[in-house]
């Protein structure tokens, strides 16, 4: 690999690089939010059938989608951490995961107001909710997890393991329960023929995926800051009591 | 392999000597699965059709109940870290304590189970279907929850931590576990389902044991 890990791994260099990202990171999202939002809720055609509704889609679709990959993200980082004992990984795990849940949780609240009007119930039993809820539990055992150990280190640890071997049975759970009950319609943007959607929504979608990465980001360059700097503070405080 | 056999046969004979571990899973699992009928109403038609479910449903509860059993009692006296310093590797030692486990925990369930689902409606066709299923399918419940169990030894309140960690992972098994048995209901092939099952169990006998011997090197370290 060109690109050295170990690098990075120094908390130090990790809160001067952040930093410098950080401002940038915040414009862009305020200027991506305010840009999708509109497109999203003003400037998108209303569905012939669904009418305004389809407007939750632009909350709903990428709320799902940074569900997802910051389990994956979570994922590698942990391994990350568990190999090369890399000890800002962890940290980043942990900082991400309260995240990815309100997430997961925006996609199954905006879902179940979209699921009212279209499906006449607020919440079906159908494949790609029960899986998006699974992955709520998922994130809440991860996050229990790291409550519940004095010790840092092994807390990290563990909580690597548990991600790891959840993120083995992500898919097997996406698919048993896409076997189990199919209601929700099938994937229609990251398809082999490309999407098939038309443009007048995909670009608001699209730009809504990307303020919602660099939410992501933001937020998460200010969490991984203050694990970092309330570990600097915990070991402060010790060397203050053994004086 | 000696070291192996001795493990499971000692783990065994811990169950038995201590008596108690048998009776309270099979009867909590009666009584569970009892639930279900006073709380659904007693139509046959009902319970015929919520059968597989109840019984799969209870089959995991009771597993769960008795997961802190695989290491929580070692962990207490000192026995884990004296099998983790003997020369089985630690990843063969664990695998041991979980076919211990399946073997006096889950294998018991699977016996009652007929009588159970006669109770529950069933008719015949299911009932060896769901044995087999069980059969088939419950050493995952084993394997994933000595995982969970790993990782909570030692913790006060585990237990609750334990059924939020294990129970999202069991949901494979019970969907693919139901399935087969209303396959054979409504006399359908069954035959994938069972291979599924099979498929989960033979992954999880991979990695479960690695990662539950990780989960236990960080709990003694």
């Amino acid at each position: 690999m060109a690109v050295d890990l170990h690098k990075f791994a120094n908390p130090a260099r990790f809160l001067r690089i952040t930093s410098a990202i950080f401002p940038w990171a915040a414009i862009v999202t305020v200027l991506l939010l305010a840009v999708g939002l509109y497109l999203a809720l003003f400037a998108s055609p209303e569905d012939y059938q669904q009418g305004a509704t389809v407007r939750i889609m632009f909350v709903h679709v990428p709320a799902a989608w940074m569900a997802m990959s910051i389990y994956v993200m979570m994922a590698i980082s942990s391994a990350t951490g568990l190999i090369w004992k890399h000890p800002v990984a962890d940290l980043s795990a942990k900082a991400a995961a309260p995240i990815g849940a309100c997430f997961t949780f925006l996609a199954l609240v905006t879902g179940s107001l979209w699921g009212q009007p279209m499906w006449g119930t607020f919440w079906v039993w159908d494949a790609r909710l029960t899986s998006m809820l699974i992955l709520f539990f998922l994130y809440l055992g991860y996050m229990a997890i790291w409550g519940s150990f004095d010790d840092q280190s092994k807390a990290g640890k563990a909580a690597a393991i548990l991600v790891l071997i959840g993120a083995i049975n992500v898919p097997i759970i996406k698919f048993s329960v896409d076997w189990w009950n199919t209601l929700h319609q099938p994937a229609s943007v990251a398809t082999m023929d490309g999407p098939k959607i038309h443009s007048s929504i995909l670009t608001p979608l699209l730009v809504m995926g990307l303020a919602y990465t660099s939410l992501f980001l933001t937020i998460f360059i200010i969490r991984v800051k203050a694990e970092i700097l309330g570990r600097r503070l915990r070991i402060l405080r010790l060397a203050h009591v053994e004086d | 392999m000696n070291k192996f056999t001795n493990l499971i046969i000692r783990d065994i004979r811990l169950a038995v000597r201590q008596g108690s571990a048998f009776t309270m899973t099979l009867s909590f699992f009666v009584v569970a699965v009892t639930l279900y009928p006073l709380g659904v109403g007693p139509e046959l038609n009902i319970l015929a059709r919520i059968g597989p479910g109840v019984l799969w449903v209870g089959a995991l509860l009771s597993c769960l109940l008795t997961l802190d059993r695989i290491f929580q009692a070692d962990f207490e006296d000192g026995s884990l870290d004296q099998l983790m310093l003997g020369s089985l590797p630690i990843e063969l030692m664990t695998l041991a304590k979980i076919i211990a486990h399946w073997l006096t925990s889950v294998v018991p369930l699977i016996l009652i189970t007929p009588i159970l689902a006669v109770s529950l409606n069933m008719p015949a066709d299911g009932i060896w279907v769901m044995m087999l299923a069980l059969l088939v399918g419950s050493p995952v419940l084993s394997l994933i929850g000595a995982v969970g169990a790993g990782l909570t030894v030692g913790m006060r309140r585990g237990g609750v931590l334990l059924s939020l960690l294990v129970l999202p992972l069991y949901i494979p098994v019970l969907i693919f576990g139901v399935a087969a048995v209303e396959a054979a209901i409504a006399v359908l092939p069954m035959g994938p389902h069972i291979l599924l099952l099979a498929g989960l169990s033979l992954g999880a006998l991979v990695i479960c044991p690695i990662a539950a011997a990780a989960a236990l090197r960080l709990a003694v370290e």
